[in-house]
């Protein structure tokens, strides 16, 4: 089956130009961050001449408002932020699946009770949440991507459990209710792979809003703080110099904008080649 | 055939595929006359829904009208403008649909439905336009009109609401009413009501009908001529008598075979026709039906047959029939 | 219908008790000391022990709680721990500008969404509709808080066309100035919900124009514009208010920042105000006040949906 699900990527792959760079972005930018450290620069190494250096041959990116490389920042900047983007992903997209997976297959009482919890959760701004409980817990990447990973699994279980009771309905699964296997053992062997593609979609779409998330609670100051740095904290440094260096706002939105552009096309893209259905729209 | 209202010439119907080409129609003729019932019989895929689409040049997405000519009242449908068509569908020639339950707007009255078809054709007032609705519905036998009326799609029964679409379909009197496979979706007691219902208002308003089905039972029904398509072709036509007592076309036998008869034994078996449609993206040089056909010779694949004829009004397309082929037609002697 | 609208109603209150222990507890919960706001240095720990006293946070949890929630629903918000004005006063001041922005941006993405959406449809995989999709991931993909920042840089920096902060210029008072500040702020809350909308529009559309009832009314002569913009549009339409009520969340928290941002006078620049100086009272009522926008306006897209489409109003 997975092989037949990987085709089908391939295929809208080829039809799909936006897709493709896509791919590509996300891949060039994966590996631009985790070989950061090649960068002849020290992301750290203040040098007080060289400050706010517009990009040139020497710093693509110029140099920030202490004189350090802004490209060698960025690519560490993408690292943090594409990290903190996956693993709250994998956080949230387990819960979530967990979660909806039991709340559909056992229905009932049981669903209820998860459902409207979840209906709670959706009805308090989690980003107000998220922002007080950065405030209040110790400041990290490692908090940021628990918080972020602990608020966003509610959409996925949402998904999960639908499709978990459409698949419920279906005959095999019936037949093994009815020969008596037990509920833990059809959960793993039939319900778990078939609601594969649709966690897939949902997780690379969840990686999306999470770098979104991320950013955004840097730039107010409640993310990731120094010496650390993300594309998020740089651009709320990068906000007191628009004037004398907009090149510092710049490039890290640009960033930010391809990487969960990327990872929204590609979602798209997965969800096209799973569900048949969808094809032409 | 001074009295044809419609006739269909050579007609030839191609979708474009990124993979090539399907020719779903490939060269057919007839015509409907005045005040007639037209059955035109096939399995799906044969081509009669494309057909009675290219009439209303309605053909969907890729497909286009390759050859031929729809001549109606005297003038080719397929040179006339877009414009031009807005005025004749609808008014001139309606079409109503296989499901009734997807046929209207859920999120539209009926009768809205009804009278914006109306207005769109007939310069009449909004009142007028509902008071003529409210006349149609009445005829289509839909119990308390004025009420109904208001009703949503979603409030009508499946046959109140093909009876409804019929009303909108008859609103502006047009010369000639398309309906494709009108029955199928709907319980076999209101497919006879539905049938009957056909049939009166054909003989109030004169209205000629092309009834396309694969349903033979309802061609004997209320059809007085059938035209049997199979591959995008004609294989038959002839008179209803023709096609039940004397059919040429052992295609036209397999579906009578296939037909539950309420007459006959019980003990009568069904023989269905094995196979399936041939796949019209591949190039078919001989007989479209040659691969299921119990009788096939050699030159059924190789070569297309002429139509052979058993009376002015009664053709067949097979090489059987062709006596300097093998010396003997299947049944029947020209 | 009334009854869906009164069960409706009764959903949401126990939803409203659990927000309000939830978001009591999280702030009760957390590690900031709000006493610190009150210290001098000069104080001794009996005097700081006095205010905590006075504070009532000494009481048990669950008091806390309940004389929390007695003086909610009297009205009574308590008095912020940083200027001690009370809450309910701020709040009312702060929640005009953000009912505003919010409904201006809800309006806004509405029109330009549908519209977009509806003529991408229309205009399938043509070149219009390519550049839409693209502008639509654009949407959904670009981080409100750099939008603005890249607005301010062009609109206000560069060509100085429009202020880039607060909601009036001092001293003036006229209806174009406070559009000239709205401007901005409207865009960048909206920019996510218009590319959702048109989205949803144009798939919507689309699903819709393959219906049978489309062809049924071609065949009757209704020309494509006809179906598009009346009949289709009906039925791709009625669940955008459904949508309106999901778009709710992300205007809510994209309130937080946008405001922040421009130094909008509204509740979610006071919020994150508040976050940063630990002013618990104002962080909770914030959060319930912005919890209660999200459930009404739920329940308001509902009852509305309930209202228009016809099918639901059958069913009850």
């Amino acid at each position: 089956m997975n092989s037949k699900l990987l085709s089908n990527v391939t295929e809208q792959l080829k039809e799909n130009s936006l897709g493709k760079i896509s791919i590509f972005v996300i891949v060039i930018l994966t590996f631009a961050s985790v070989l950061a450290f090649l960068s002849p620069y020290d992301p750290n190494k203040i040098d007080v001449m060289n400050r706010l250096a517009a990009p040139s041959k020497q710093h693509p990116f110029g140099t920030d408002e202490m004189g350090r490389d802004y490209f060698t920042r960025a690519l560490y900047g993408g690292r943090v932020s594409l990290t903190v983007g996956f693993l709250s992903m994998i956080i949230s997209t387990t819960i979530g699946t967990i979660v909806g997976t039991i709340s559909g297959y056992f229905g009932g009482k049981v669903d209820s009770f998860i459902m409207r919890f979840v209906d709670i959760l959706m009805s308090i701004p989690t980003f107000f949440l998220i922002l007080i409980l950065n405030a209040y817990l110790k400041p990290g990447v490692q908090n940021i991507i628990i918080i972020i990973g602990l608020f966003s699994w509610m959409s996925i279980a949402r998904i999960v459990r639908g499709e978990t009771i459409s698949i419920k309905e279906r005959e095999y699964v019936q037949y093994s209710q009815v020969i008596g296997e037990k509920s833990s053992v059809i959960i793993k062997k039939h319900i778990i792979p078939n609601i594969f593609p649709t966690v897939i979609v949902a997780a690379t779409l969840n990686i999306a809003s999470a770098i979104l998330m991320e950013s955004s609670l840097s730039f107010l100051g409640l993310g990731v703080r120094q010496p650390n740095s993300s594309w998020g904290s740089m651009l709320k440094y990068a906000q007191g110099y628009m004037e004398e260096a907009p090149y510092l706002a710049f490039f890290p939105g640009i960033l930010i904008l391809m990487t969960v552009l990327s990872f929204n096309v590609l979602g798209d893209i997965f969800r096209l080649a799973f569900e048949p259905k969808a094809n032409d729209d | 055939m001074k009295d044809s209202l419609l006739e269909v010439k050579d007609l030839e119907v191609t979708f474009f595929n990124r993979n090539g080409k399907v020719r779903a129609v490939r060269g057919i003729n007839f015509d409907v006359k005045k005040g007639e019932i037209l059955g035109i019989v096939g399995e799906s895929g044969s081509g009669k829904t494309v057909t009675n689409l290219s009439i209303m040049g309605l053909l969907k997405g890729t497909g286009k009208v390759t050859k031929g000519q729809i001549i109606y009242k005297g003038e080719n449908l397929l040179n006339k403008s877009e414009k031009e068509m807005l005025k004749i569908r609808g008014n001139d020639i309606a079409m109503i649909f296989q499901d009734p339950m997807t046929s209207l707007n859920p999120v539209f009255t009926v009768g809205n439905q009804i009278t914006d078809v109306i207005m769109r054709h007939q310069k009449l007032s909004r009142k007028e336009a509902k008071k003529k609705t409210i006349e149609m519905l009445k005829m289509v036998g839909i119990p308390s009109a004025e009420e109904r009326y208001n009703n949503y799609p979603h409030e009508f029964s499946g046959g109140m609401r093909q009876r409804a679409i019929i009303a909108m379909a008859l609103s502006c009197k047009p010369d000639l009413l398309i309906a494709d496979e009108p029955t199928t979706a709907l319980d076999v007691t209101i497919q006879a009501q539905i049938l009957e219902l056909l049939k009166e208002l054909k003989e109030k308003l004169n209205t000629s009908i092309i009834l396309i089905t694969h349903d033979l039972g309802v061609v004997a029904n209320i059809c007085s001529r059938v035209v049997v398509m199979y591959g995008g072709m004609i294989m038959e036509e002839g008179s209803v008598e023709d096609i039940f007592y004397t059919p040429l076309h052992p295609y036209t036998k397999g579906l009578l075979q296939s037909l539950p008869k309420t007459g006959g034994k019980m003990k009568e078996r069904l023989i269905p026709i094995k196979g399936n449609p041939p796949n019209l993206a591949n190039e078919i040089k001989g007989c479209p039906f040659a691969d299921r056909c119990p009788y096939t010779m050699d030159i059924c694949r190789e070569k297309q047959p002429k139509y052979y004829y058993d009376g002015e009004n009664h053709r067949g397309m097979c090489w059987l029939l062709d006596k300097s082929i093998n010396g003997k037609g299947e049944n029947h002697e020209e | 219908m009334r009854r869906l609208i009164v069960k409706r109603m009764l959903q949401t209150i126990p939803m409203l008790i659990a927000i309000s222990i939830v978001s009591f507890l999280l702030i009760k919960l957390a590690p900031g000391d709000p006493v610190q706001a009150y210290i001098t240095p000069e104080m001794g720990p009996t005097d700081i022990e006095r205010i905590r006293e006075n504070l009532g946070l000494n009481d048990p949890i669950h008091i806390q709680y309940i004389r929390w929630l007695k003086n909610v629903l009297k009205g009574d918000l308590g008095y912020s721990l940083v200027n001690h004005r009370p809450v309910l006063i701020q709040i009312k001041e702060r929640l005009p500008a953000t009912i505003g922005l919010m409904s201006t941006s809800l309006i806004f993405s509405m029109i330009v969404g549908i519209i977009v959406g509806l003529l991408s449809a229309a205009n399938q995989n043509k070149l219009f509709d390519r550049i839409v999709t693209l502008i639509s991931y654009l949407g959904i993909s670009i981080p409100s808080f750099w939008f603005a920042m890249m607005l301010i840089f062009l609109l206000s920096l560069k060509l100085k066309l429009l202020p880039s902060i607060g909601m009036r210029t001092i001293g003036v008072h006229s209806t174009w100035d406070l559009i000239k500040h709205a401007i901005m702020p409207t865009l960048v809350l909206s920019i996510q919900n218009i590319a959702v909308i048109a989205r949803y529009i144009r798939s919507s559309t689309i699903s819709q124009l393959k219906e049978d009832y489309v062809i049924v009314q071609l065949a009757a002569g209704a020309s494509r514009n006809e179906i598009l913009y009346k009949y289709v549009l009906k039925n791709a339409i009625l669940p955008v208010i459904t949508i309106l009520g999901m778009s709710l969340p992300s205007l809510v928290s994209g309130a937080f920042i946008t405001e922040s941002i421009f130094g909008w006078p509204g509740m979610g620049q006071l919020g994150v105000t508040a976050i940063f100086s630990y002013d618990y009272p104002l962080i909770m009522a914030i959060t319930m006040f912005s919890s209660l926008i999200l459930i009404l306006g739920n329940l308001l897209s509902d009852v509305l949906y309930s209202v228009v489409d016809p099918r639901i109003k059958e069913l009850n």
